[in-house]
């Protein structure tokens, strides 16, 4: 182990920023697109966090997860767009705010 | 000869063949061929009743028992000791009554041909009266306490079918009949209800209701055992008599008890002293015969019997049926010889029948109802002999009162079948002259009131039209009235001195009363007897119908000349010990000492010359009374009775006209009653109280109110409502927290992120709590 | 075990038939009627070979299946079938009453054929297996099924009001059912098996044993059930009713069969199972017995409608059964049970006269008739016959039956010597109202206009008629051939009832 140490406070802080700023995202865009790669980004914060934890403790399981999620993510991203882009044949638009039709 | 007492079945049988040929074949067979089998069959049955009768002279009075052949034990509980065989007996006692029945039955049946020719159910008539015949030889052959109450109940029936033979004459008469059929054999069912009761409590005092098992000879009373030894019984000897063997009858079971003493029976819950027992026992019994026998208090029925034709009159309700309850005592005397208590009562039931019967016969208007009350107040002799002891002279009593009463009632008979045929004789003549010329000035009279041909006002003068009857008829009379030297006198006067030995003999209170009371009714006897003698055959007719009245065909007649013979020399068969002459040329006490073979207690009475003459005269005097109080004057209109006129008799008669009220006293207390307590019972308290109030008010409305209760305001009102409720609540609470689905999934986001902090702030509320320091 | 006992084998015949009537649509209703009769000819053929190869010299049961039928835990229920001398004249009773309902309905049931004689054989399965059954949860089943299909005849084929009757019988019955099926549960959680005999054997041996509220109210649970069965006074209020709207079969079977359920259940049950309580009890039952020999008897008098006055003579002539099994001698019992076959014949006999009648006037008010001897004669000699059996005329068969039990009840000794004395007076009784009945029917002037063509028997129903004029005069001649065969049952049942009084007498 000859590369320097990095703390595992540093990680697990640019994890909280990463999924600070995906969950602002989320909350305050209106694009679906954008609020789709938000949530992309959250995924990876916790992958990060996973990653990180993983290698302070020495226990491969939080990369087990991490590839778990890694794919549970590329699935989402399939089939999230799919539904984007049928949204937006049907509504010519894909803001969100315009799309409460479940509302009671 | 012993093998001829397995012919006793057969006397049983055979009527029992003539009754089911007649019943199945009757039709096809024709008036005459009914006839032959009938009668033949009642004259088999009188000829197997006399080998029977040589058969125990041959075998020295030897009783014998004879099974029922094809037939197993009729009831058998075997872990109950309940064993009730069915046996005949044939013992003295028994052959004389089948004689009786059989004999007198076969002349009575051949009449009967000649009575009933014509009848719509001619056959069916001679089927009742042979199943009678049947029936009443069953009671007197059984061996058995139950055996004889099979005979007892089914000439009930017999008795209670021919009453009601014409049930269906018009004019309310034909209802009339059928409600004295049921009154005869409802009133005989409470004698039964003694009876069955008295049955109960022999067999469980003695385990057995056999008379005498078979193989076994009654046993005489202890005292007397000795001296009177049976002379003809030598296969039986002493040692029997000491020490009997195996089971006992009845009879010598208590003859034996009575000899020691002392002895005790339990009864379930109760223990009595044996001779308790046995006067419970002979009480109960005499209300069976007080109703078979037509004793007070249940003889009412046997006058409303006359409804019955004559011919049924006279073999059921005079000669034999109504003979079975003085039969069934005599048959027990062994139990009535042992308390005098129960003896005390039978003579004063007996006497004071005797007394009333007669008093009640000579305010009667019918003649077959004269004879009804004459033939109860003789029946009132034969209990009350059974009273005082005299077992013998009761059933001498009973065999010369069957020969004399059957004559009489035949006679009546005869007399009725002449009027009948008188009137019929007028109507049709009548019919012929509306044609032609204006009616006759009695025709009117004729047409308009039912003519009664049994009403002695109807009647008078018949002596001239149907001289064979009267003669006969006087026969009869005069035996009953009991005049010298006819049977009655002599049956009549051994009771009458029987009662006067006890009375003289032992002090007894009981003989002198059925004395005095015995002998003033032999005085009415003579007197109603006379009374309607004069009536019938004197002075002149009254009526056209009695105008044109016939004598009867030879049928009828020879039955009667017969039993006239019978009434004239019937009464020596017993000729009392001391009378000169006709004792020495017929015996003395043949009856008796041939019915001590098998009633122990017979005993012979001797004979009274004082006690003779008075009541020879007395009859005499009462019948020259009654000659000249129905004088030809009196009877020339004969609307009232002489004795109605006269002022001093007037009341006495119309009492003895009303039957003493009797029938009414019963109606008002009894029948009357309990008719509208059953009404009671069966409208108000068991159908609208206890059907429709009960049941339905209270359990079934009460059920309906509690299930209206349970469905609307319970069911419906709180529990349907409570969850009506609910729902109404979750409904409401729903819109409400609707309100926060936007729709907008920054909404659902921001709540995910909240929810998000939430569960962390939570998860890291200890850290926290430690870093502020709380 | 492993064989079907005749016993079985007559149980299951009425089935035999019930099913093609059930499952065949195609059959014409004359197929129909034959095919009933010969299935209970046939039955009846069957029971009387279990009369041949019955041992009389047996106390206990014979001809005896015992299979397995349900087991749950400690429980097994059985099915427990064989017949003793309790049981096997009321078994012949049932099969013998049956093909008579069975012809007299051919002329009277035109509606809806196929349901009735179905249900009739139903029944005849119920009622045989009522009689048979050794195991008090098979004895339950056959209980209550016999409750359906008399619902439905009375409900469909009776008169104006048969709804409201049908439905008091259901419920009367049922009401009493429950309390006796409280009562086996108890009895069978106590003893560990349902089946009688042995319940009875652990009871005798003192291995089971209650104290005496507890033997008292299983008793009650029994008897309450029985004695609404029997009917007993005053339970007897559904019976006028069902009786009188019941169609005639319905009636002969209600009367001659059903009616007999409730008094063999106090002989097969409450005698050898409690019999401390029995005795306890004697009294009072005997007291109600009594009651309603007279009230029965006395009621019948005042009635207007024959059949009523039928079915009022019930409740008389079962006081009589009853006296005679509480008086809890051989006697008393053995008298009891001929004279339940007795009653079933007689009053069967008579219920079928009465149809009969119906059938001709379409009225059953005693007031419309009047001297139809005269018209119909023969019809008039076999109710002659009949009527004088129900009375108790020696030589016939209700008086042989009535004797013997006055005769233990008159020994009894639990019973005072008044009992026998106040039953004796049911049978003035019994002279009163069935004489009022026969003279104001039967007897008289022919004065009614419609009476005076009524037609005479066809030959439906004087064959009806002749089985039971056979067994009037069988049973009234011959009573000792019938006791044989109860003899040694009762006396074991007599011991069994005051053999253990001995033993505890002293507690």
């Amino acid at each position: 182990m000859g590369t320097p140490e990095v703390a595992i406070e540093l990680y697990v802080l640019l994890s909280a920023i990463l999924f600070v700023l995906g969950a602002m995202g989320v909350l305050l865009r209106r694009n679906a697109i954008l609020i789709f790669m938000s949530i992309e980004l959250m995924l990876n914060a916790a992958n990060l966090a996973l990653a990180a934890f993983a290698r302070q403790w020495g226990n491969g399981d939080g990369q087990l997860v991490v590839f778990f999620v890694m794919t549970v993510a590329a699935a989402e991203v399939a089939v999230g767009l799919a539904l984007i882009v049928t949204i937006f044949r049907t509504r010519q638009s894909i803001d969100i705010d315009t799309l409460h039709m479940f509302k009671d | 000869m012993e093998n001829f007492f397995d012919l006793v079945p057969l006397i049983v049988l055979i009527p029992l063949i003539g009754m089911l040929v007649n019943l199945f074949a009757g039709r096809q067979i024709g008036e005459r061929g009914v006839a032959i089998v009938a009668v033949g069959a009642s004259s088999l049955a009188f000829l197997i009743a006399v080998i029977l009768w040589i058969a125990q002279v041959q075998t020295g009075y030897e009783p014998g028992v004879v099974d029922m052949p094809l037939l197993a034990d009729w009831i058998s509980v075997p872990s109950a000791g309940l064993r009730i065989p069915w046996e005949f007996r044939v013992d003295t006692l028994s052959v004389t009554m089948m004689l009786v029945v059989t004999g007198v039955g076969s002349l009575i049946h051949l009449y009967a041909v000649g009575y009933m020719h014509g009848d719509a159910r001619f056959p069916r008539f001679f089927v009742y009266l042979n199943l009678f015949l049947v029936f009443m030889l069953i009671l007197v052959t059984g061996n058995n306490f139950l055996m004889m109450f099979v005979g007892w109940e089914g000439v009930g029936l017999c008795s209670f079918l021919l009453i009601g033979f014409w049930f269906d004459k018009p004019g309310g008469e034909g209802w009339k009949n059928s409600d004295a059929a049921r009154k005869a054999f409802i009133v005989n069912r409470v004698g039964d209800f003694g009876l069955i009761l008295g049955m109960l409590m022999t067999f469980w005092t003695f385990g057995t209701l056999d008379y005498y098992k078979p193989g076994e000879a009654p046993l005489a009373a202890h005292h007397e055992a000795e001296a009177e030894a049976p002379v003809f019984a030598p296969q039986f000897p002493q040692e029997e008599h000491a020490e009997p063997e195996g089971p006992l009858g009845v009879f010598n079971q208590a003859q034996l008890w009575l000899d020691e003493g002392g002895h005790e029976v339990d009864f379930g819950l109760v223990t009595l002293s044996f001779e308790t027992t046995l006067t419970i026992i002979t009480l109960l019994f005499l209300l069976g015969a007080t109703g078979k026998s037509a004793q007070i208090p249940l003889f009412v029925w046997l006058p409303d019997a006359m409804a019955g034709p004559t011919p049924v009159s006279a073999l059921i309700h005079a000669a034999t049926m109504v003979t079975a309850g003085v039969y069934m005592m005599v048959r027990s005397n062994v139990f009535y010889e042992a308390s005098t208590t129960a003896s005390f009562v039978v003579t004063l039931i007996g006497a004071s029948t005797a007394i009333v019967a007669g008093f009640i016969a000579v305010g009667q208007w019918d003649i077959k109802r004269v004879l009804a009350y004459s033939t109860v107040s003789q029946l009132g002799f034969m209990v009350a002999a059974v009273g005082v002891g005299a077992y013998a002279a009761a059933m001498f009593h009973l065999v010369t009162h069957a020969f004399f009463k059957a004559l009489l009632f035949l006679g009546s008979g005869s007399v009725i079948h002449g009027m009948e045929h008188g009137h019929h004789h007028l109507t049709d003549h009548d019919v012929e002259d509306h044609k032609h010329v204006p009616p006759h000035e009695h025709a009117p009279q004729v047409e308009t009131e039912r003519f009664d041909p049994q009403d002695m006002r109807n009647m008078g003068g018949l002596r001239h039209k149907m001289p064979g009857t009267y003669w006969t008829y006087i026969f009869g009379t005069l035996a009953l009235a009991g005049i010298i030297p006819f049977a009655g006198f002599w049956s009549k006067d051994e009771i009458l001195v029987d009662a006067l030995r006890l009375g003289l003999d032992e002090n007894r209170l009981d003989g002198y009363i059925a004395f005095a009371l015995l002998l003033t009714a032999a005085a009415f006897t003579a007197f109603y007897m006379w009374r309607q003698v004069s009536m019938v055959f004197y002075g002149q007719p009254r009526t056209p119908a009695a105008e044109h009245a016939e004598e009867s065909g030879p049928v009828m007649l020879v039955p009667l000349i017969v039993l006239a013979g019978l009434s004239l020399i019937g009464g020596f068969m017993n000729i009392p010990s001391g009378f000169p002459l006709l004792g020495r040329i017929f015996g003395e006490h043949q009856f008796t000492s041939w019915l001590e073979h098998s009633v122990v207690n017979a005993h012979a009475a001797g004979f009274l010359w004082l006690l003779a003459t008075v009541a020879v005269l007395l009859a005499a005097g009462a019948i020259i009374a009654a000659r000249v109080i129905y004088n030809d004057r009196a009877l020339r209109q004969l609307t009232d009775d002489p004795l109605e006129a006269n002022e001093r008799t007037a009341g006495a008669f119309a009492l003895a006209n009303a039957k003493l009220y009797w029938d009414e006293f019963y109606f008002s207390t009894i029948v009357y009653p309990y008719q509208r307590a059953a009404r009671w019972l069966a409208d108000r308290l068991d159908w609208a109280f206890w059907h429709d109030f009960v049941h339905d008010r209270v359990i079934g409305s009460s059920f309906q109110w509690a299930t209206e209760m349970l469905s609307n305001p319970i069911d419906r009102g709180i529990i349907d409502r409570a969850f009506d409720g609910l729902a109404r609540l979750v409904h409401n609470l729903a819109a409400r927290v609707r309100t926060i689905q936007t729709g907008y999934v920054r909404t659902y986001a921001l709540g995910v992120a909240f929810g998000a902090l939430l569960i962390l702030v939570i998860a890291l509320l200890p850290v926290l709590r430690d870093l502020l320091g709380l | 075990m492993e064989d079907i006992s005749l016993v079985t084998v007559v149980l299951m015949l009425p089935l035999v038939g019930f099913f093609p009537l059930v499952f065949v649509r195609s059959l014409t209703d004359q197929t129909i009627r034959w095919l009933t009769l010969t299935v209970s000819i046939i039955t009846f053929g069957a029971s009387l070979l279990l009369l041949r190869n019955f041992d009389s010299n047996q106390a206990g049961l014979q001809m005896v299946t015992d299979w397995e039928w349900i087991s749950a835990g400690s429980f097994t229920i059985r099915y427990f079938v064989g017949v003793d001398g309790i049981s096997i004249w009321l078994v012949l009773l049932s099969t013998f009453i049956m093909p008579l309902a069975i012809l007299f309905s051919f002329t009277s049931i035109k509606e809806r054929p196929r349901l009735y004689y179905a249900l009739l054989l139903l029944m005849e399965w119920a009622m045989i297996g009522v009689f048979i059954a050794q195991d008090l949860f098979l004895f339950y089943v056959f209980w209550e099924v016999t409750l359906v299909p008399m619902y439905f005849l009375i409900g469909i084929w009776g008169s104006e009001d048969r709804i409201y009757a049908a439905i008091k019988f259901f419920l009367y019955t049922m009401a009493g059912s429950l309390l006796m099926l409280v009562a086996i549960l108890w009895l069978g959680n106590e003893a560990g098996t349902f089946a009688v005999p042995d319940i009875i054997a652990q009871i005798q041996s003192g291995e089971l044993s209650f104290d005496v509220s507890t033997e008292r109210l299983l008793f009650l649970g029994f008897a309450i059930a029985f004695a609404i069965k029997v009917p007993m006074w005053p339970l007897h209020s559904w019976l006028p009713d069902a009786h009188v709207q019941a169609p005639t079969a319905g009636s002969v079977i209600l009367a001659g069969v059903l009616l007999k359920m409730g008094t063999y259940g106090f002989v097969r049950f409450n005698l050898p199972m409690f019999p401390e309580a029995s005795r306890d009890f004697a009294p009072y039952i005997a007291v109600l017995a009594v009651i309603g020999i007279i009230y029965g008897a006395w009621v019948s008098y005042g009635q207007k409608d024959v059949k009523k006055l039928v079915a009022y003579s019930s409740i008389s002539h079962l006081g009589f059964v009853m006296l005679g099994i509480f008086a809890l001698n051989s006697a008393g019992i053995q008298g009891g049970i001929l004279q339940m076959v007795n009653h079933g014949i007689s009053t069967g006999g008579l219920f079928l006269l009465v149809g009969m009648l119906y059938e001709r006037r379409h009225t059953k008010l005693m007031s419309a008739f009047g001297g139809i001897w005269a018209a119909m004669p023969l019809f008039s000699g076999i109710s002659l016959v009949i009527v004088l059996s129900s009375m108790g005329l020696p030589g016939l068969n209700g008086f042989v039956g009535e004797f013997t039990i006055l005769v233990g009840s008159a020994g009894s000794d639990v019973l005072s010597i008044w009992f026998t004395v106040f039953a004796s007076l049911g049978i003035i009784l019994a002279a009163v109202y069935m004489l009022y009945m026969f003279n104001t029917v039967y007897m008289g002037a022919l004065d009614k206009e419609e009476n005076r063509r009524l037609p005479d028997l066809h030959w439906q129903e004087l064959w009806a008629l002749i089985p039971i004029l056979i067994m009037v005069f069988a049973i009234g001649l011959q009573a000792g051939y019938f006791f044989d065969f109860m003899d040694n049952s009762v006396s074991q049942l007599v011991e069994q009832v005051s053999g253990s009084v001995v033993a505890t007498a002293g507690r």
